[in-house]
Parts: structure tokens; C-alpha cells; sequence
């Protein structure tokens, strides 16, 4: 067990090295330069100004060398200065340890994706079980329709629709960002309240058009379990249906619902560049949009890295899961 | 089960829908524009941005939004009174000599930053040496470069001297250049936290910096031009305009920039009317269409003239700004000291286009309606980025209207750094839809002086007119405004007769601001030049701050 555990860490290594040289060739392949911002339209910015500011950022040395460059640093756990215009290392944009945690992009994204995951987890679970042992029935036909018009709808048009009705129209909830303009003079059950209200539209839109895939998953593999042998037995033992369901049937069907839950924690450290400009939320999508548009390459990197290490932690995760739940796997 | 759903149902229409007056609980009281009273000091404005500032030192900056927030709390030596001639900030007076090369200003006394140290002609010594140290990553340097000898003469005096006179300098002697030496002697002014928590002599300063959502600035009262009446101003950003909008009515934010849409169509309602004000004023830029001119089709200037007589400039900006701007006929705005009114125009005319391309030899020969010379078919192709809408629909016009007279466009639309890079750079273009800023200092010898026309240097149309070159010297290198006027007079004329572009429009900005704000004053240069000034009567003060 500990050995296998020992294996898949040291495979990690080498993946990460891929993934970071991967990105870094096709980011610095895509046309233009960090430099390019400061040149658009303005005459006042002479082309020897450009070359000067180039070279300040090594821009003016082969792609390689950059790569070297970067990877020494990296290999030190240093992400380097961001290439935008306030030089700050790029992992104090990303955890700004001076700040409160909710002034940290990381921290935002992860707590809103996090939140949402949890809500996800709790309705499409008990969700995917009801369609199953109701299969075709008109609830499950319900059920089904449900979650995929939250699967199909955009994200924006809901948010947007559902500012207007709670926001504009009945003054309920904020509209955008995460806290209100007097949130510092409040007492603390003040400061939860006041981020609770600006959390509900957001952790409802993410969690709604996000229901289909681990509901529907659900149901299906329930589908096939319930069918199975074993499932028989129990009933044929005279087990009340709740018990075979929820104890034998549910733990077998979980399977597919751990892979999904490990592959989906690499993505809770991304945030949804839409869904973060809609609602003005500080959180990572937005940062790393910003830093493509103006290619700040060291930003960028730094939140690949920090996001393919999570996805492949994730993943092992997964496995652990696996193992946990599968005494088959446990076994080999 | 269908039973809770109808009772469900039941409870949605009971809660909700006497819920729904909303925002028309004003209608039927007094329209805050009309309710006025005397300046009192108080509430907050919050002005609501797409984009979140990156570093609060004007050198350092290259965006907008930096550049709004630092303009709060940055003075500079002087600065651009309304109508765009340069009136004293932190200088009170000065003196140019009459060779033009010595400029000396005499600084306002007891002005202090806010941290209580005095303003002297140290702190722009400090600030100037700054900006020429090679190690500071400004784009902004080249006018300080200019400059041959800086010197401070005593605590409120300070002397640059020019190798050559040259008249967009003095301008340059705003903000950029003031920073405290007492907080950044012998500091990396890029590892230093000033840019995030800078300390300034403005109207406001800054004390609270949510990354991502908003800076909170307060009024400075120990400010040399007297206390801001408004207490606080708030930047949030918020990325969508779509939900600034809404904001807007719920008061989250003050102060927006409309989209044309949302100012032709959305705040047309008496809600709109009755609780907020809205301005409208040309912005410092235009669009145009510019020509290789190296390219045999537009070498002859009769051509270039011929497509000007085709394109209905008006038509162009009710379609694609929905009226919100001004068809352009030079490179300056409407209305400023610089601009010249009486150039030759070319109004909507397709009979002239086609006699003029008569003339100049196009003829279509082979009757399949496009005109043709020398066995080829006049077909172009027009260039522009991608991501500016505007740009797009403009060129899709100008193919419609240039078909009309037998001109057959091609569009092609590309990603802005590869536009640049690949065809600008390298002249690979026949036609462009381009735009420029336009700097409140008329010079504008980077764009049209026939020297300019290297890789990466912006006369990228390759225009030559011994005159335009003439003129161009002549307007910078004197301080006399009279003078620079007749020489960009001139200058514009020459550009309407030879068409290097054809001037596009210029588009208009149209803030919206809550109207319980009074003391707006709009001009050529926007409305928040006297920011300081906006106040908000007693009674109509939403935020109360704790002092």
C-alpha cells in the first residue's frame, strides 16, 4: 500500500515537468509580447521605450532560455515578479498572506467552488437515487428535465436574470462581489451574514448548471447495480428497500461519483472566467484571464503549475478514494 | 406530492409578486435632479470600473484605471484647464526664456503630502531623476530625455533646461513626475509598496485596497485647493458591464460609463431621468481609415479622395455608435483649441467618387461591375483587430458603400498583437481601420513627419508632405499658442486636401452619474476634472461615514 502510494507520488514529477513545459511553449507561442499593452495607440510610447522594457523582462533572449530561466526559479518554489506593471511577486497575487482569507483570490475561488461542490453533492446524490429506483417514472422524467435545462442553460443570462428579480426588483440580495461597502464595521455574525447573502447567487447558479453530470452519473450507475446479483439477494433475504439501497446498492454505485469528485479538485482552484466576471468575484478565473490578455507569462505559469499540481494530487486522491470504498482494489 | 407543488406555487405568488414595485418607489416624489442645496461636506461616490488598477504611481502605469485612481491622489507641476491650455497645479507660475530652452516654475508654498512632510522642488528633482534612471520601467520617459540640465534653485524653484525649445514638454510636467523623496530616496520603486499604498498631496488618499473589488479613497482635508466636499470615493470593479448596469439602480455604484445602447435605449425611462444625470462628450479619440500609400491604387490622390466621397461618415456613426459621436476631419477633437473647423469636407457624393476614379483611370472595361486598370481589378482588403465591434462594423459599411461605385472589399479581421506585428509592422496592408488617442498636446510629429515611417514607428502609411514635415518642427519648438495654433491649422488642411486617412468619426463618452451629486460642470476634458468640487446637499446624503 505505502509503496504503491510511494510510486504514483514520484510519477507525479515527471508529469509536472510535461505539463509546465508544455504550457510554457504554447503561451509564449501565441502572438505577442507583455510589452504590447503599453504600445497599443499611444504615440507618447516610442519604440525605444518598447525595446528598453523588452529587454528588462529578458524578452529579447530565446524561448529556451527563457524556459531555463523560469524553470531554476520554479525548482525553488519561486514564481517570479508578475510582468504587469505592479512587479509583485505573482504568489502574493494569488495568496496575499497580509490580507484577510477572504481578500485572497485563491482562497475566494476555492471556498466558492468548494460551497458549490458540497451543494452539488448533496442534491444530485439523493437526486441520481431517487430517478434510479423511480426510473421512468413522471418525477424521474421531472428530475431529468430539470437538470439538464440547468446543464444546457448559460450561465450568464441565469445570473443575470436572477439579479434582476432578487437584486433590482425586490432588493433581497447584492447584486455583485462578496461583501458590502460597510462590511468591516460589522460584528462577526454581521460579517457571515452579510457574505452569506452574497454568496447564495453564485453557489445557486454554479450549483444548478452544474447538477447534470454527478446526478445523471448517479443515476445510471445505480441503474446498473440495483440489477446486479448481490442486490437481488439482499432483497431476496427480505432486507427492507431503504437498506438495500442505501447500504449495499449505494456504496457499489459511488465508484464513478469518486473519479469525478477527483478529477473536479484540480478545477476547484480555477475559477470560471464568465462566472467570476459576472459577479465580480475576485477569484482566480479572473486573474488568470487578465494575465493571458496581457500576457504576463509569469503569472500565467504560476497558475497552471499551482493547477496541474492540483489536478494530479486530485487524482490521488481519487485512487485513495478508491481504495476506501473498493475493498477489490484494497486487496490487490 | 402535486398538492405541496400547487401550495408551493401558491407561496411563490403571495411572497413575490406584491414584492415587485421595486425600483419605481421613487416615482411620484420630487426628481432628485430638481432638489439643489448648498454645498455640505459628506456621503460617497462610488464609481464603477471594468478594470482594476495594476499600480498607483502615474510612471509606472500603463493603463486607464490606474491612471483614474493615481489622477486622485497625484498632483502635478500643471495641468490642462477645460479648454486644454496648460494652467499651473503645484507650480503657481512659470517662466519660459526667450530662447525657448529654460523653463523655471515657482512652486505653491506649504503644500504637504499627506503624511505631513512639506512639497518642495526636491521631491521633482527626486521624481525627474526617477523617470530618466534606466532602471525604471517606464514607457513614458522620452520627453524627459529631452532635457539637458535639471536643477533646484531653492525650496520652491526648479529649472529644466532643453537642448532645443520643444513645446509638448512643459505638458509632460504633470503627475508623472512628483514623488516623495523622503519615503523612496535609495528605494527600488518596483519592489517598494508604494505602488499599493502610495502617499500622495491630491484631493484623495488611499486607504483601503481589496484586490479584485475596490479601492477606498478618502478626502484628503488638508488638500492645498481646499477639502473635497465628498468624504470618500469608492473604485469597485466589477468586469461585467451588464451587472454595473445593474448595480447602478441599486445604488451599488454612482458613476458608470454607458454603452451606447444602454444610453440611446436603457436609461430612457422616467426612473432614469428623474435620478440620474447623463453627459455626453467627444473622448480623446478618433477612427480612421488609413492607405498604404505605397501601394499603386492609393499612391493617386484622386482615388483617396474618391473613396472619401463614397463613405457617409454620418451614416457610419448612427449605425454603429448609435448617433454617440462626430464624424472627424482631422486628428484633433471638436471643439478644442487645436482643432480647425473650416478644412475641406467630403460629404456623401458616389457621382464625384466615380468622375474622380474616371479620371484617375478606372473605368470598368469588362462590365462585371467592379472598375479595372490596366487589365486589374480595383479589389482591396481592409484590416483591422479583432475584439473592437466598432472597427468591424464600420469596415463592413464601407465594403457595402465602396461596392456601390464599383469597388469590390475584402475585410479581414485578426488578433491585435499579430495585426501589429505581422502586417502593420512589416507594411503588409493595403487598407486599415485603425484608431489613435489623441494627446491633449497637438504635436503629433510621431504620426505624420516623413521620417517616422521605420519598423514600428507609427507613420506606418508611409505619408510624405515637405510641408506637414515644416509645419510639424515648427509647432513644437515654440511655446507661443498662437503660433502652434497656425501651424496645426495648416496642418490640417493639408491632411483634409491629401487624405493619408480618411478621418473616421469620433466617438462620444457617456458617463452617467446619480443625481443627488451636484456641481457637475462638463467640458472638452470630461466631467471629473473638479471632482473636489462635486458635493452632495445635506439632505440627499446616502452614506454616513463613522469620522
Amino acid at each position: 500500500m505505502l509503496a504503491y502510494l510511494f510510486k504514483r507520488l514520484l510519477e507525479i514529477i515527471p508529469t509536472l515537468f510535461g505539463i509546465t513545459l508544455i504550457s510554457f511553449f504554447i503561451i509564449h507561442l501565441a502572438p505577442g509580447k507583455p510589452t504590447d499593452i503599453f504600445t497599443e495607440l499611444n504615440p507618447k510610447i516610442t519604440p525605444e521605450a518598447r525595446e528598453r522594457l523588452e529587454k528588462l523582462y529578458h524578452l529579447d533572449k530565446p524561448v529556451i532560455v527563457q524556459y531555463g530561466l523560469w524553470l531554476k526559479k520554479i525548482a525553488r518554489f519561486d514564481f517570479g515578479e508578475s510582468f504587469s506593471s505592479d512587479h509583485r511577486p505573482v504568489i502574493e497575487k494569488i495568496w496575499d498572506s497580509r490580507k484577510p482569507l477572504i481578500e485572497r483570490r485563491l482562497f475566494v475561488t476555492f471556498m466558492i467552488n468548494l460551497l458549490s461542490m458540497v451543494v452539488i453533492l448533496l442534491v444530485a446524490l439523493p437526486l441520481g437515487i431517487f430517478s434510479a429506483t423511480h426510473q421512468n417514472s413522471l418525477w424521474d422524467k421531472i428530475a431529468t428535465t430539470t437538470v439538464f435545462i440547468g446543464f444546457a442553460m448559460p450561465t450568464f443570462w441565469l445570473a443575470l436574470l436572477l439579479m434582476i428579480l432578487f437584486g433590482v426588483e425586490l432588493h433581497w440580495l447584492p447584486i455583485s462581489q462578496l461583501k458590502s461597502m460597510g462590511y468591516a464595521s460589522l460584528p462577526f455574525w454581521g460579517k457571515v451574514w452579510d457574505l452569506t447573502k452574497h454568496l447564495l447567487l453564485p453557489i445557486f447558479v454554479s450549483a444548478f448548471t452544474g447538477l447534470a453530470a454527478d446526478s445523471r452519473f448517479m443515476r445510471s450507475s445505480m441503474l446498473e447495480v440495483v440489477r446486479q446479483d448481490f442486490v437481488t439477494v439482499a432483497r431476496a433475504k427480505g432486507l427492507p428497500e431503504r437498506l438495500v439501497i442505501y447500504r449495499h446498492a449505494f456504496r457499489n454505485a459511488l465508484l464513478p461519483i469518486i473519479t469525478l469528485a477527483g478529477l473536479s479538485v484540480g478545477g476547484l482552484v480555477g475559477g470560471s472566467v464568465i462566472f467570476e466576471n459576472i459577479f465580480g468575484i475576485p477569484g482566480m478565473g479572473q486573474l488568470f484571464y487578465m494575465s493571458v490578455m496581457t500576457r504576463d507569462y509569469p503569472t500565467v505559469m504560476g497558475i497552471l503549475t499551482i493547477g496541474a499540481f492540483l489536478t494530479l494530487f486530485g487524482n490521488l486522491l481519487a485512487d485513495l478514494g478508491y481504495m476506501f470504498a473498493d475493498p477489490r482494489i484494497r486487496a490487490k | 406530492m402535486k398538492k405541496a407543488f400547487s401550495l408551493f406555487a401558491l407561496f411563490v405568488l403571495v411572497v413575490f409578486v406584491p414584492g415587485c414595485k421595486g425600483r419605481n418607489e421613487a416615482v411620484g416624489q420630487e426628481p432628485l435632479t430638481k432638489i439643489s442645496g448648498p454645498p455640505a461636506y459628506g456621503d460617497a461616490l462610488i464609481d464603477g470600473s471594468i478594470g482594476e488598477p495594476t499600480i498607483l504611481i502615474p510612471m509606472l502605469s500603463g493603463d486607464a484605471a490606474s491612471q483614474d485612481v493615481a489622477g486622485l491622489i497625484f498632483n502635478g507641476l500643471v495641468k490642462y484647464d477645460t479648454d486644454l491650455s496648460i494652467i499651473g497645479d503645484l507650480a503657481e507660475s512659470w517662466d519660459v526664456s526667450k530662447d525657448g530652452l529654460v523653463i523655471t516654475f515657482h512652486l505653491k508654498k506649504g503644500v504637504r503630502w499627506t503624511d505631513g512632510v512639506e512639497f518642495t522642488a526636491d521631491d521633482v528633482m527626486f521624481g525627474f531623476e526617477t523617470i530618466i534612471n534606466k532602471k525604471t520601467p517606464t514607457a513614458y520617459n522620452e520627453d524627459f530625455l529631452q532635457v539637458k540640465q535639471a536643477e533646484v534653485l531653492d525650496k520652491y524653484t526648479f529649472r529644466v533646461t532643453y537642448g532645443k525649445p520643444f513645446a509638448p514638454a512643459l505638458a509632460s510636467w504633470g503627475n508623472l513626475v512628483v514623488l516623495p523623496k523622503h519615503l523612496l530616496e535609495g528605494k527600488d520603486l518596483t519592489k517598494s509598496e508604494f505602488g499599493r499604498d502610495p502617499i500622495g498631496m491630491g484631493p484623495y488618499k488611499l486607504t483601503n485596497w481589496v484586490p479584485g473589488q475596490e479601492l477606498i479613497l478618502d478626502s484628503n482635508h488638508d488638500y492645498f485647493e481646499g477639502r473635497p466636499y465628498i468624504d470618500r470615493f469608492v473604485y469597485r470593479v466589477i468586469p461585467d458591464r451588464a451587472t454595473m448596469f445593474l448595480e447602478l439602480q441599486t445604488g451599488g455604484v454612482d458613476m458608470m460609463d454607458l454603452t451606447p445602447i444602454q444610453y440611446t435605449k436603457q436609461t430612457e425611462s422616467a426612473y432614469f431621468r428623474n435620478n440620474f444625470q447623463k453627459f455626453r462628450y467627444p473622448q480623446f479619440v478618433y477612427t480612421y481609415m488609413g492607405f498604404n500609400l505605397k501601394h499603386p491604387f492609393f499612391k493617386d490622390r484622386r482615388v483617396r479622395q474618391a473613396i472619401a466621397y463614397a463613405i457617409d461618415k454620418s451614416e457610419i456613426i448612427d449605425v454603429v455608435l448609435f448617433g454617440l459621436g462626430s464624424p472627424a476631419t482631422g486628428p484633433y477633437v471638436p471643439d478644442t483649441w487645436p482643432y480647425n473647423p473650416n478644412v475641406k469636407k467630403y460629404p456623401y457624393n458616389p457621382e464625384k467618387a466615380r468622375q474622380l476614379l474616371k479620371e484617375a483611370g478606372w473605368k470598368d472595361t469588362d462590365g462585371d461591375g467592379i472598375l479595372d486598370k490596366d487589365g486589374r481589378p480595383f479589389r482591396f482588403t481592409i484590416l483591422t483587430n479583432m475584439g473592437n465591434t466598432l472597427r468591424m462594423n464600420t469596415a463592413t459599411i464601407i465594403q457595402w458603400k465602396l461596392a456601390r461605385i464599383g469597388i469590390k472589399v475584402d475585410i479581414k479581421v485578426l488578433e491585435w498583437s499579430t495585426f501589429v506585428n505581422e502586417f502593420i509592422d512589416k507594411r503588409r496592408f493595403e487598407a486599415v481601420i485603425l484608431g489613435w488617442q489623441i494627446s491633449p498636446d497637438p504635436d503629433q510629429f510621431d504620426i505624420w513627419d516623413s521620417k517616422k515611417t521605420k519598423e514600428k514607428e507609427f507613420n506606418f502609411v508611409s505619408y510624405s508632405n515637405p510641408e506637414v514635415d515644416a509645419l510639424l518642427e515648427k509647432g513644437r519648438r515654440t511655446y507661443n499658442i498662437e503660433e502652434r495654433k497656425k501651424a496645426y491649422f495648416r496642418i490640417q488642411e493639408i491632411l483634409a486636401e491629401d487624405l493619408p486617412y480618411i478621418f473616421l468619426y469620433v466617438p462620444d463618452a457617456t458617463p452617467i452619474v446619480h443625481a443627488r451629486f451636484k456641481g457637475i460642470k462638463p467640458s472638452p476634458i470630461g466631467i471629473t476634472y473638479n471632482l473636489p468640487k462635486w458635493y452632495v446637499p445635506k439632505q440627499l446624503q446616502r452614506h454616513h461615514l463613522e469620522p
